[in-house]
């Protein structure tokens, strides 16, 4: 079992100061997720306006790998035209579900590729996604309101 | 201070015993011996478990109590005799207040369902009460809720101590003529606390209240004589007293057994069906619908005897004295923090603890590449978690086969995830 390959410093690092960290205003949705198994909860928001994910803010409570990739996710979308971060969610799902045989591209997930290792132990993927479907649930109510009140 | 500097009172003769499972001479990836500490997650199985189950398919497979061949007969007589020796194992009256079930949430469920569906004394309404704890297995707390819910009636539990045992100042108020069933845990899984059952059991029945008692984590640690405890109703599972999986029990008294109504319908709890109606059987078999786990139950059979032959006390001294070294050790590992009794009195084998700085995945992660099992956590008792203000927790958990070797491969591991992860 490689530890190290698990646990990179770039995680290490998310996990001791997350970015983007904390909930903000304004935002268009929050959701709550849990991982019922360990228990592992993420409270998130988004804000989008017009095509682009304007903000993503959360409150987190989870082990290394659940806290340090809802920080990457931050990193990673915040910024992005929706479309773009759809298909950055995508790859990263990809990662996480390919048990560790899928070779991460780098300019598109960015400190992402470090959870290449995690990929390999198939009771922390769950972790490792939680903020993430957070995400994708968070944004699809944000567009689905946005395109309401259009 | 480590066993080879000082001798613990009440061991086992544990080399001889771990050369009955044979999983625990198994090397883990990269070589590592096991150091198997989640036993009250499920126990490993001895040999004698193994070839008991295997025996019965090999040579004895059939229905029970339907088939007039002689694999019928012989299955039968087996699943039979297993009752016999759950009955004994527990100090059951009678062999017909033995029902099989799947496991221990089954039970409870079989329990609360009933309940449900109880009319005459037993029947719960409007304006009734439920107590439960509030430190409950998730199996002993759902099937509450979903029956209060559905009858109107009105779910209540003890609250906790800072100590983790609960809190039975308002007892009085709790339990009152109102309160038609309080059902608690014997032995919590996460806090190890063992709860006064038959002082809870006395004011209960004053007010006419049913009992019943979580017994998953008491049977598999503790000698057990049901008819001394006070409850009404016991559940527990075959899997974690080295029995297979999908096999429980559940104990009723007589008369309460008689007072239910039928839980699943089908083939063997019947005494006869026409096309409008039918008629049930006595317990046991009321309540055992359909083709019950019958090599399972052959192999709880096959767990007790080898449970008995070492003898209970003897199990119970050498938990006791496990889980008061390990106690000890734990509470010199800097950052840690024990969640429930922090002293081996009144306190079964599974602690539960906090490690600062590092979540209990993390620490699990980290055991688990040394080759030591433990669980992390809400150990499906999220209430009692929520009650000590955490969200999770990692659990060590011991039984006969456990050695102080393994509890201070723990404490070093602990240290070794506190350097991994820089905490102090």
């Amino acid at each position: 079992m490689d530890l190290q390959a698990l646990y990179q410093e770039i995680i290490l690092d998310h996990y001791k100061s997350p970015h983007h960290a904390g909930l903000r205003e304004p935002f268009d949705a929050e959701v709550h997720h849990v991982n019922p198994t360990c228990g592992d909860e993420v409270t998130l928001r988004v804000h989008v306006e017009g095509d682009l994910v304007s903000d993503i803010s959360y409150d987190a409570e989870g082990c290394s790998i659940s806290q340090a990739s809802t920080s990457v996710l931050a990193d990673l979308l915040i910024g992005k035209r929706i479309e773009d971060a759809n298909g950055i969610h995508q790859k990263f799902v990809e990662l996480m579900q390919g048990r560790g045989k899928i070779e991460p591209d780098e300019d598109v997930l960015e400190d992402g590729i470090a959870f290449a290792g995690a990929a390999k132990f198939p009771a922390r993927v769950k972790c490792a996604l939680l903020g993430w479907m957070a995400w994708k649930d968070a944004t699809a109510q944000a567009v689905t309101s946005a395109e309401a009140t259009r | 201070m480590t066993v080879e500097t000082t001798a613990l009172q009440g061991l086992l003769d544990v080399e001889r015993i771990r050369a009955d499972f044979p999983i625990l001479a198994r090397r883990l990836d990269g070589d590592r011996p096991l150091v198997y500490l989640d036993s009250a997650n499920t126990s490993h199985k001895p040999q004698q478990v193994i070839d008991a189950l295997s025996e019965h398919y090999a040579m004895h497979n059939a229905n029970v109590a339907r088939a007039v061949h002689q694999l019928g007969a012989e299955a039968t007589a087996a699943f039979e005799e297993s009752r016999d020796k759950v009955a004994a194992f527990i100090g059951a009256p009678s062999r017909d207040e033995v029902i099989f079930t799947k496991n221990a949430s089954e039970a409870l469920n079989l329990v609360a369902n009933t309940l449900a569906w109880a009319r005459g004394a037993l029947e719960i309404g409007d304006g009734d009460e439920v107590v439960i704890t509030e430190m409950e297995h998730h199996s002993n707390i759902v099937p509450w809720q979903l029956l209060t819910e559905r009858k109107g009636a009105t779910l209540r539990w003890f609250g906790l101590t800072d100590e983790g045992r609960l809190d039975l100042s308002n007892i009085d108020e709790l339990i009152n003529e109102r309160t038609k069933v309080v059902s608690l845990t014997w032995v919590s899984n996460m806090l190890g606390t063992i709860n006064p059952i038959a002082e809870i059991a006395r004011r209960a029945h004053d007010v006419g209240a049913l009992v019943v008692v979580d017994a998953s984590q008491a049977v598999p640690q503790l000698p057990v004589d049901v008819a001394a405890l006070g409850a009404d109703l016991v559940a527990f599972t075959g899997h974690k007293l080295v029995g297979p999986t999908g096999i429980g029990v559940l104990w009723g008294r007589s008369e309460v057994l008689e007072a239910l109504p039928p839980f699943l319908g089908g083939g063997e709890m019947i005494e006869t069906v026409t096309m409008a109606r039918s008629t049930y059987a006595q317990a046991p078999h009321k309540f055992e619908a359909g083709t019950p786990p019958i090599a399972q139950a052959v192999g709880l059979g096959a767990a007790i005897d080898y449970l008995s032959a070492i003898g209970m006390a003897k199990v119970a001294a050498h938990e006791q004295a496990i889980t008061a070294y390990a106690l000890t050790r734990l509470r010199e590992v800097g950052g840690l923090t024990i969640l429930g009794p922090a002293e081996a009195v009144d306190r079964g084998g599974a602690i539960s603890f906090e490690l600062e700085g590092v979540h209990p995945h993390d620490v699990s992660q980290i055991l688990d590449s040394l080759g030591i099992a433990v669980r992390a956590g809400h150990h499906c008792a999220k209430p009692a978690h929520h009650r000590f203000g955490v969200q999770s927790s990692t659990r060590a958990s011991f039984y006969l086969y456990t050695t102080p070797a393994e509890v201070d491969a723990l404490i070093e591991g602990l240290d070794q995830t506190k350097r991994f992860f820089k905490v102090a």
